[in-house]
């Protein structure tokens, strides 16, 4: 078992390691390099910039090394939370990014959270009650999720709970919060506020997990385990839960690394709607003014956060099936 | 019309019938079967896939699924306890039911490999039987459990609890699937074809294993099997089925010895022996095959392949049923054969 997560740590690293070279690599993909950019604007100023000067400025950064040099630096100083200067926030990156994160996983996870604690029960019951009422309900139910898009929900979840909970939607926090200090009463606002959002980037993963969880279940309860457990003089819920559903659950873990990606790369659109101050909006903008920088350690950030979430599920599935210990 | 034994009944079966109910018509898949089992003692149920062994096996727990349900007879378990019970009435689901399967009747299956959950360790799942039925802690059940895997001949069995099913060989694992279905001191052991799936040298170990732990125990099995070979080896008594109905019951003696229904006969040619090989006999397969249950034949469900059928009789009225006490056969020569 240890060795199989150790294993499976040293896969994570290396996607990690990966990673970082295609941030990087888009992050100098842009046209024109600091050096340029720094000259133009000066020469906007009236300034006049040699070639020498430009050249000079490239030495000091070290833009002038061989590209796996620059990488190396870069590597580096972001495994330091260095992620450069952001040319338009004029602060450093890491910093600009630390203010949104928390929040980010915040909705990630409250996101992951809901999408788990619905599906899986409503799967379970969609598999025992096979073409029942609430069978059927339930796949209607979770196919209009699936269909509908994110952001349109979210227009419609934002005009309802504006119209008849008179909530002030978007945003994180409700204005007479949104500077003050942390308290009892502004966490309760936050939870509040992160209702729409929440509901919006999970609807539709809820639809594929509760067919995924029925398969599942399905799948189980015809085994010959289940028929022998019953023979042991097992109620039917305790065989239930017991059995089938502990079992189903292996596959469901193995897809959480999937479904962490699909919160994480549904955000951005979410959270430009619904005005959320966490990374979305961020990310969006800075590819929009070009602010490579910041770009790239936010898409480093998405990928990493994916593939730590693969790992989390690997480590789940581990401690969930006996059989993948063997490998 | 149940048969009578030397030793006091553990189950009595009269007159059951399983039906498989569909949108608008009912098929019946076994009509009036009925025996009984002492205590200590082993009845072979024989007949070919489809015959409705396993269905009869299965009606006795109340695990009948799906569409299948009992439609008539009775099923009546006397436990060594003394609780007595009819199983038909009860339904099948409900404490009364859950509380005799596993601990008054225990069931082995055909496949030891896939009867234990594959992510539970074998410990937890005998374990688990105790605590269902008896009050009593955790670790009183597992100290429960390994004293069972020791008595079924599995080594360090303190260590088997807590290892996966994958880590058993299929010898093993049926081994631990006896000691899961006998954990609680059941009076009926039922045994679906609990061989069929492993090799000859590991099925004489189970079966020498069952026979032991049966006089030990003092429980009754129900054995259900195709293996002539096994009946022999096993039982202290028969009963043949076909289409559904059981058509010849005795001892092994009076079944191998002197057989009295056309099919029986049949099947006891069909099996080759060791002696043939150098007499060159040849095997004489059963003509025809097993009578499609959604259009069985009228009157007596073997007449179309019966070398001895009288017609139009036979494939007109359901055969009388001769004999008394544990020797039964339901055939129009049931008296004469008897008799002979």
């Amino acid at each position: 078992m240890t060795r199989f997560l150790m294993r499976r740590l040293a896969y994570t690293l290396a996607t990690l390691l990966l990673v970082s070279l295609v941030s990087f690599i888009i992050i100098q993909a842009a046209p024109g390099d600091f050096a340029e950019i720094y000259a133009a604007k000066k020469a906007d100023a009236g300034a006049v910039i040699s070639a020498a000067q430009i050249a000079e400025v490239r030495r000091e950064l070290g833009l002038d090394q061989p590209w796996y040099v620059q990488y190396g630096t870069w590597l580096a100083n972001a495994a330091r939370g260095d992620f450069g200067q952001s040319w338009t926030w004029r602060r450093p990156v890491g910093a600009v990014i630390a203010e949104r994160l928390p929040l980010t996983l915040a909705i990630a996870f409250a996101t992951l959270v809901f999408m788990y604690v619905v599906s899986i029960p409503i799967g379970v019951y969609s598999a025992v009650r096979r073409y029942s009422f609430g069978d059927h309900a339930a796949s209607l139910i979770g196919y209009l999720g699936l269909a509908i898009p994110n952001f349109l929900l979210a227009l419609v979840l934002m005009y309802l709970s504006q119209r008849y909970f008179g909530q002030s939607v978007g945003g994180l926090f409700s204005p007479q919060y949104s500077l003050a200090p942390w308290s009892w009463e502004k966490l309760q606002d936050l939870l509040q506020h992160l209702i729409v959002p929440v509901i919006v980037l999970g609807t539709s993963g809820t639809a594929f997990l509760i067919r995924a969880m029925r398969a599942a279940v399905l799948d189980e309860l015809d085994r010959m385990y289940v028929l022998s457990a019953k023979a042991s003089g097992l109620s039917p819920m305790q065989l239930l839960l017991r059995y089938p559903v502990r079992i189903a659950l292996v596959p469901i873990a193995s897809t959480l690394g999937w479904r962490l990606t699909y919160v994480i790369s549904g955000a951005p659109i979410v959270g430009v709607v619904l005005s959320l101050p966490d990374m979305g909006p961020l990310f969006l903008n800075s590819l929009l003014n070009q602010d490579m920088q910041l770009a790239g350690a936010l898409i480093f950030l998405y990928c990493a956060l994916t593939i730590i979430g693969t790992f989390l599920s690997d480590v789940l599935l581990v401690a969930l099936d006996p059989r993948i210990r063997l490998e | 019309m149940s048969m009578s034994t030397d030793h006091p009944h553990v189950i009595d079966v009269s007159n059951l019938s399983i039906s498989l109910k569909n949108d608008n018509n009912s098929i019946a898949i076994t009509r009036d079967v009925s025996f009984s089992i002492g205590r200590g003692e082993v009845l072979a149920l024989v007949g070919e896939s489809g015959s409705g062994k396993s269905v009869t096996a299965l009606a006795l727990m109340q695990l009948l699924g799906g569409n299948l349900s009992i439609s008539s007879g009775q099923i009546v378990l006397t436990a060594i306890d003394g609780y007595s019970a009819d199983i038909a009435k009860l339904g099948r689901n409900g404490r009364q039911i859950e509380a005799i399967r596993g601990a008054r009747m225990g069931m082995i299956f055909q496949e030891p490999m896939s009867s234990f959950s594959p992510v539970h360790t074998i410990g937890a799942q005998i374990a688990e039987v105790v605590t269902v039925h008896e009050d009593v802690g955790r670790k009183e059940a597992r100290r429960r459990s390994a004293e069972l895997l020791a008595k079924v001949g599995i080594p360090d069995p303190v260590g088997a609890l807590d290892r996966y099913p994958y880590e058993f060989s299929g010898g093993m694992r049926q081994r631990a699937m006896i000691a899961r279905a006998l954990v609680c001191g059941p009076s009926l052991l039922i045994a679906d074809e609990p061989t069929t799936a492993l090799d000859v040298t590991i099925q004489g170990q189970i079966l020498d294993l069952l026979s032991k732990l049966k006089d030990e125990l003092g429980m009754a099995i129900l054995f259900i099997t195709h293996d002539l070979g096994i009946v022999a080896q096993m039982a202290d008594r028969v009963a043949i089925m076909y289409a559904g109905s059981i058509v010849e019951t005795g001892s092994v003696r009076e079944i191998f010895r002197r057989p009295s229904h056309p099919y029986t006969r049949a099947l006891l040619e069909a099996v080759p022996r060791l002696g043939d090989i150098d007499e060159r006999r040849r095997i004489n397969p059963i003509a025809g095959s097993m009578p499609n249950l959604f259009e069985p034949p009228s009157g007596c469900r073997f007449h179309p392949r019966c070398p001895v059928a009288v017609h139009p009789r036979c494939s007109l009225e359901r055969p009388p049923t001769f004999g008394s006490g544990g020797r039964l056969v339901e055939c129009i020569h049931g008296e004469a054969e008897l008799a002979r």
